[in-house]
């Protein structure tokens, strides 16, 4: 039974989302928090992620929007008090912090214990010789890894094993720094960047070719042992899990196999002591009953997650209860409420894991997937055949495909060396490839992915090639319709297999088939998830639509009290838990109201998708197909559209134009602020300004246009082969070889250019209106200059900076907009200042990022207030403004550069961070110290390097470098800066750029700044692109680069290393106070 | 598209489901069952306790990893199988998977089927069956392929004696050891002759009907097997005389309720069984739980149990009868299947602990 010694927990969360590291732990933290406050247990949370859901008001007694790092962890002990401390929520951040706090003796000096797993099991688990060594003890296999301090170390174990071989740093993210190597060469490099991330790194014999097979086990401390899922790898080993398809439960593996293995995974835990939840993942030979042990993760995952989706089986909760000395028998299966946890869910459905990468975001990166994780998000999907499943998610991710087929076709330019090499589109290449005429053998042959998998994809190629042999509806055949359903056809792919037509209509085509399949009765069914496979009785509300059944499990009420709300998606670059939290936020006002909340949402990661957070829950598809499917079964009272970002708004007119009630805002007025040119009329009309822009569609027009505007400008071709989709161009050069990238300037493909303003402030509005009437707003002001993407600046909230007159103004313009478009509900405004001179941007009516953390910090929830209106509540303005603040609240942004090789990590009109935090301080000084820490960056101790750019940005930063000279930081500076730096008296060292190291007049006489780097002999780097010619590229590239991968702390912009030295000369990491935010 | 012949799965209620036929073309009766085991087609066709039974298997995509050869151990059983052929009397899927993928495969299930003449049907919604037959209880019904003809009335394999046609018909021993232990044939699962051989006891397989108390033995086992225990009044009989000798006893599956009556308790039949590998069932008075794999339609009365025996475990899910001991004799039994195959392996321990008896 229940440890009753334990009245208060500390729960440490995982920051910001980055990859190898999202939003499953959003819904592991609130799992487990609602766990413990159900029990009566005061709950302590410490998470700078502002834009969680299990930071909101309501899910912990106490919040601290503070960095999960030792230091500060032990302040919050030190304050709070608790008994007890949770680690195995908040990935491995949490982890790492809770065993140097178990290690450096905090824990047992404020008395604090670890509840589930011991400290000693995690570490365990963690240490590879130490996890060999427990396994070896029972007679467990794992891969034999031979630990190597250093290169030569690392060689001699290379000798011993043969190549190929596997390099792992020991103690890192999701893979961080590891990779194949098939010779010396490899070898090297790769223990090199590992070593950058830890001291110690592992060198293991490859088992490229094997299956991967995950087991997702929990333990009780009565020794009760249980297994919820299995899920089966679809890529083989050598694709990290995370980069992988998994489908769950596993495909090709017999009842041998199968138990055999969850034998192997039971004995495991048992032995190591896991009390609570636990990822085993082996490698299984796909000729034999062999297997090696891969890793054991002894806390929740993000397969953790997966497996909670994929069963209904709430891991998180269940594990949090454990950790408190409940038996499995003690607790109740959550879905048919009279079973009990003590089971292994029973799955009548297949789901499909997919991840979505964002690759064409990142200047440089390599497209090729491997041993360490690139993805940024991922889509599960429910189906009652594999091709279903796939199918779905295929769609799911986002990146413009219909399916495994009928998409547009993809460019690869040798398909054998693309099967060998995967990458991103790996699954595109095997459908290009079955169509070029490859084999399923051949494809196993150069895949080794399990022929199983590439016969039922090889199926679902025959399905459409034999609907391509009709060219009317009319002529194609009931049976063949509904076949192409069952395996997971949309109406898209069948119009196009049909019409054969990419131009022109598609909609309209779409519409056909769907009246044609509903004439026939061809119509998808509602299914249960419910543990049992139908064998109990199940009140559950988590739902998946399929046409591979004819019953219905649910009797609709058809009274018009459901309210649709439709989620955001796979989580990607620019779209992540900030709607989540909207999409919660949303439903739980809908429920208050007395209304049926129903959520439509298919990422795993998310709390939106718990099936305790709404009263149904569709695991499904955001597609229009999909969402009038469900739609005409809920026939809902509305559907809430603006707050799960872009996907749902993007919808609205398709829906509206079908006779569906879109709430707040309507369709047509959502869709002026979206086309570019009835917007930019709307604002003309009004009389406010906009930069000058044009969409043109011949390169003499651009020519035109550039003359008239002058440079820079900001350039968005529609289609784009490879890179960012747009650009700021400062010169003739630059323009033209952007605009090569793109695939052509013309009618169908114009490209959109617009007049840049350099040294512009970006002011954010947000606010939810009712009837046009703007009822509360936030503004807030980003850090750096316009050209950072909103998505990445820092931004400070109230603004800091801003004249009266442009909040004023400001507030005009925005009111004037929202009585034009008739707004109702939430609505975001980006503005550019300069002088008093502003300029509106662009204006979305719908939920933005920054709504949770502009909600937060003035602690008014904007969703609740947006959502009243949506349903015609007509609230109350709330009687409270920024003005009121006597606290600032600062965004940092999370990147992940890190992990993406190559990828040159200087920000621009484009986004690529991953995540963000949100911090509370007294000042702007506090709160940005707290959010930069956060990210992951240290006040730097000694000795700093820099090049800061041209000649404006030089002088922006001197004050900065004052103020690190006069707190004695030693001062490394590349040629122009170290001038420019000794000019004005103050003191540097001259470094070299990487071009000047072979100058005979420098060699020898000065280091090189890249050594410097690679040996750590700075602890931060501040470059500031100068330019953008080749030359300053390339240079500055080396230096950014290096930082990165040698984990060395880098600004690239001169206003946030401003903000950031401001803020660390003026006080130390002691100084920053650890107050709740109920004390703000 | 496959050519594919229409098939019927008629319920006796009146319930059609249209779906596809596989395997074996002829028509075929039985008792109407479903399993939510989510592997192990090969190991579910082949066990005897299915004898009588058309087998609707929730999940949905069956066939994945085709059937494996047969391949005879040292001990001249199958190592893949169950028993010598297919029990089951029809299958019920949703997805049938053509190709099969797996090193250990053979053949596919749709070859297999029509080689032991077994009809399948695809393409039917077996949730919606699962919870028409969890609602009304397992009921009778047939798979008619397109072109044959079959309607109710048919046999219900309940009123027949399963048993007896699925049991050994002579005396076989296996495995050389010190202790003999006598196995009761009610319908065994080669793994159960497994279990034993591999911990070294000599096993003498009799008939159900066979009277063992003549032998000489250090324990007696009696296996699972299909159907009513009401049938064997023989083997009850038997046992009961076994009892006075306090050697030592274990059951399962039907040996648990062969042993209960045995014991004066007395058998009831489920609304619709348990098959499933997810069984969960706990120690009674301890806080040991496990899961389990079980396949019966029937089970204890623990309210009748005589006063010299206790529940030994107990379902978690719907509080039914899960096992029985003697509380002073060395007599136990399980109403599921510690040998698994399939399924979990949790439980393989009783064995240890019965032979440690002996």
């Amino acid at each position: 039974m229940k440890d009753t010694s334990i009245k208060k927990v500390l729960l440490l969360g995982s920051g910001a989302l980055k990859i190898g590291q999202a939003g499953e732990f959003d819904y592991s933290g609130s799992q487990a928090l609602k766990a413990l406050r159900e029990e009566g247990i005061e709950t302590v949370l410490i998470n700078p992620n502002i834009a969680t859901v299990q930071t909101s008001e309501g899910v912990a007694d106490r919040i601290y929007f503070l960095p999960v790092t030792p230091f500060f962890v032990e302040k919050v002990i030190a304050r709070e008090r608790p008994q007890g401390i949770l680690l195995s929520f908040g990935g491995q951040t949490a982890l790492n912090c809770g065993v140097a706090l178990y290690e450096n003796g905090v824990l047992d000096k404020y008395n604090v214990h670890v509840l589930g797993t011991p400290v000693q099991a995690i570490m365990d688990t963690e240490d590879r010789d130490l996890f060999i060594k427990r396994l070896d003890e029972i007679g467990v296999k794992t891969i034999k890894s031979h630990p190597a301090g250093d290169i030569a170390q690392a060689r001699k174990a290379a000798a011993e094993l043969g190549y190929p071989l596997i390099v792992r740093a020991a103690y890192a993210l999701g893979g961080l720094g590891s990779g194949f190597c098939d010779n010396d060469a490899e070898l090297e490099e790769t223990c090199e960047k590992a070593f950058s991330f830890s001291p110690q790194v592992l060198v293991e014999k490859s088992l490229k070719g094997w299956k991967e097979i995950e087991y997702e086990v929990v333990r009780d401390k009565y020794d009760n042992c249980i297994t919820v899922c299995n899920m089966e790898n679809f890529d083989p080993l050598g694709i990290h899990t995370g980069e992988s398809i998994v489908v769950a439960p596993s495909q090709t593996l017999s009842n041998k196999d199968y138990y055999f293995l969850r034998e192997l995974s039971i004995r495991i835990v048992r032995h190591i002591g896991i009390v609570g939840e636990c990822n085993v993942q082996f490698a299984y030979d796909p000729n034999a009953m062999d297997y090696r042990v891969i890793e054991v993760n002894a806390r929740l995952s993000r397969s953790s997650a997966l497996a909670s989706k994929a069963t209904g089986y709430p891991l998180a909760f269940v594990a949090a209860k454990l950790g408190l000395g409940y038996g499995l028998f003690d607790l109740k299966n959550s879905v048919t409420k009279t079973t009990p946890a003590f089971f292994e869910p029973a799955l009548d459905y297949i789901v499909c894991k997919i991840p979505r990468w964002d690759l064409s975001k990142f200047h440089g990166v390599s497209r090729k997937i491997g041993s360490s994780m690139k993805s940024v998000g991922e889509v599960m999907s429910v189906g009652r055949t594999f091709e279903e499943s796939i199918q779905k998610g295929l769609r799911m991710i986002g990146q413009g495909a219909h399916g495994f087929v009928g998409n547009k076709e993809l460019q690869v330019a040798d398909i054998e060396t693309a099967l060998k090499e995967p990458t991103d589109n790996r699954i595109f290449v095997i459908s290009k490839a079955m169509r070029a005429g490859y084999t399923v053998d051949r494809i196993h042959a150069l895949t080794k992915i399990d022929k199983w998998f590439l016969e039922k994809l090889a199926g679902i190629v025959r399905t459409y090639e034999e609907m391509s042999g009709y060219d009317r509806l009319e002529d194609l055949p009931a049976e063949l319709l509904l076949l192409a359903k069952q395996e997971g056809f949309s109406d898209f792919q069948v119009q196009r297999a049909v019409f054969k037509d990419t131009e022109g209509n598609s909609a309209e085509r779409m519409d056909q088939v769907r009246a044609y399949r509903k004439k026939l009765g061809i119509v998808p069914v509602v299914k249960q998830i419910d543990t049992l496979a139908a064998e109990f009785p199940a009140q559950t509300n988590y739902l998946y639509l399929t046409y591979n059944g004819t019953k219905n499990d649910i009797v609709y009420e058809n009274d018009r009290r459901s309210v649709v709300v439709l989620g955001s998606g796979a989580y990607r670059i620019g779209s992540s838990v900030e709607f989540d939290w909207c999409s919660v936020t949303c439903l739980k006002t809908i429920q208050k109201q007395g209304y049926r909340g129903v959520m439509i949402n298919y990422n795993p990661e998310t709390v939106s998708t718990d099936y305790d957070m709404c009263d149904r829950l569709y695991f499904d598809e955001l597609t229009f197909e999909r969402v009038m499917d469900i739609i005409e079964l809920e026939t809902p009272h509305g559907v809430v559209v603006s707050v799960g970002g872009q996907i749902p708004n993007n919808l609205a007119l398709r829906l509206h134009r079908h006779g569906v009630p879109i709430l707040g805002t309507s369709a047509e007025d959502i869709d002026k602020a979206e086309d570019r040119h009835k917007f930019s009329t709307i604002v003309d009309a009004l009389g406010v300004d906009q930069p000058q822009w044009s969409e043109l569609t011949t390169m003499e027009d651009v020519d035109r246009f550039i003359e008239k505007v002058g440079f820079p400008v900001l350039v968005r071709p529609s289609y784009v082969l490879s890179g960012a989709a747009m650009n700021v161009c400062y010169d003739e050069e630059k323009l033209r070889h952007f605009l090569s990238l793109a695939v052509e300037v013309s009618q169908e493909h114009p490209v959109v250019i617009s007049k840049f303003m350099t040294r512009a402030k970006e002011i954010e509005f947000d606010a939810v209106a009712d009837k046009g009437e703007v009822l509360a707003y936030a503004i807030s002001e980003h850090i750096e200059y316009a050209g950072v993407h909103s998505g990445d600046a820092t931004i400070q909230f109230p603004p800091q900076k801003l004249y009266v007159e442009t909040v004023r103004r400001i507030k005009k313009i925005a009111r004037a907009i929202a009585g034009t478009l008739n707004i109702s509900g939430p609505f975001n405004i980006q503005f550019l200042a300069k002088e008093n001179k502003i300029k509106v941007i662009e204006c979305n009516l719908r939920a933005s990022r920054s709504f949770p953390f502009v909600s937060k910090v003035l602690k008014i929830d904007f969703i609740e207030l947006a959502t009243k209106v949506m349903l015609g509540l007509h609230p109350a303005a709330p009687g409270k403004s920024a003005f009121d603040l006597d606290y600032v609240g600062v965004k940092s942004s999370q990147f992940s550069f890190a992990r993406l090789e190559e990828a040159d990590p200087m920000l621009g009109v484009d986004m690529s961070s991953t995540g963000e935090v949100g911090c509370l301080g007294d000042d702007l000084n506090e709160a940005l110290l707290k959010s930069v820490i956060s990210v992951g960056y240290e006040i730097p101790r000694g000795r700093i390097l820099l090049s800061t750019g041209d000649a404006l940005t030089k002088a922006d930063m001197l004050l900065a470098c004052k103020l690190l000279n006069e707190h004695g930081y030693e001062l490394f500076a590349t040629g122009g800066t170290y001038k420019y730096l000794v000019e004005n008296s103050i003191p540097a060292t001259k470094v070299l750029w990487p071009s000047e190291c072979d100058n005979p007049n420098f060699k020898g006489r000065f280091k090189p700044a890249l050594e410097m780097i690679q040996g750590k002999e700075v602890d931060m780097v501040i470059n500031i692109p100068k330019d953008f010619s080749e030359l300053e590229l390339s240079n500055g590239y080396k230096l950014r680069r290096a930082a990165i991968d040698f984990n060395v702390p880098l600004f690239t912009n001169a206003r946030l290393a401003t903000a950031f030295i401001r803020a660390f000369t003026s006080m130390s990491q002691d100084d920053i106070q650890i107050k709740a935010w109920d004390e703000y | 598209m496959k050519e594919r012949i229409s098939a019927v799965l008629k319920l006796e209620d009146g319930t059609l489901f249209r779906g596809y036929s596989f395997g074996y073309g002829g028509p075929v009766d039985g008792e109407v069952v479903f399993s939510t085991a989510m592997v192990g087609y090969p190991e579910s066709l082949t066990d005897p306790s299915y004898s009588g039974q058309i087998l609707c298997v929730t999940y949905p995509l069956i066939g994945n990893y085709g059937v494996p050869n047969e391949g005879f151990d040292e001990l001249g059983i199958s190592r893949n199988f169950e028993s010598e052929q297919i029990w089951v009397r029809g299958l019920v899927i949703s997805d049938y998977s053509f190709e099969y993928s797996h090193w250990d495969a053979v053949k596919s299930l749709d070859a297999w089927l029509k080689e032991q003449r077994i009809p399948g049907i695809y393409g039917i919604d077996t949730r919606a069956l699962t919870q028409l037959l969890r609602e009304k209880g397992s009921m009778l019904g047939m798979i008619v392929p397109e072109g044959e003809t079959k309607d109710f009335p048919v046999d219900d394999p309940n009123l027949a004696n399963q048993i007896a046609l699925v049991s050994t018909k002579e005396v076989l021993t296996y495995g050389e050891g010190e202790k003999t232990v006598v196995l009761v044939d009610c319908g065994v699962k080669h793994n159960i002759l497994r279990c034993f051989a591999e911990r070294g006891v000599h096993l003498v397989r009799v008939p159900w009907n066979y009277d063992f108390n003549q032998l000489e033995y250090d324990g007696l086992f009696i296996s699972n097997g299909p159907g009513n225990p009401q049938f064997c009044n023989i083997t009850v009989a038997n046992l009961r005389k076994a009892m006075e000798r306090d050697k030592p006893i274990f059951g399962i599956c039907m040996g648990n309720q062969l042993l209960a009556r045995a014991g004066g308790a007395n058998t009831f039949k489920l609304k619709y069984g348990h098959r499933s590998h997810n069984q969960p069932v706990r120690q009674v008075g301890t806080n040991r739980c496990f899961v389990t794999s079980q396949n019966h339609g029937f089970a204890v009365d623990d309210k009748t149990l005589g006063k010299d025996w206790e529940p030994w475990f107990v379902n978690m899910n719907d509080g039914t009868n899960e096992g029985i001991r003697h509380k002073f004799k060395p007599f136990c039994s399980v109403q599921f299947h510690p040998e698994a195959s399939s399924g979990p392996t949790d439980t393989k321990f009783l064995f240890d602990e019965f032979i440690s008896k002996l």
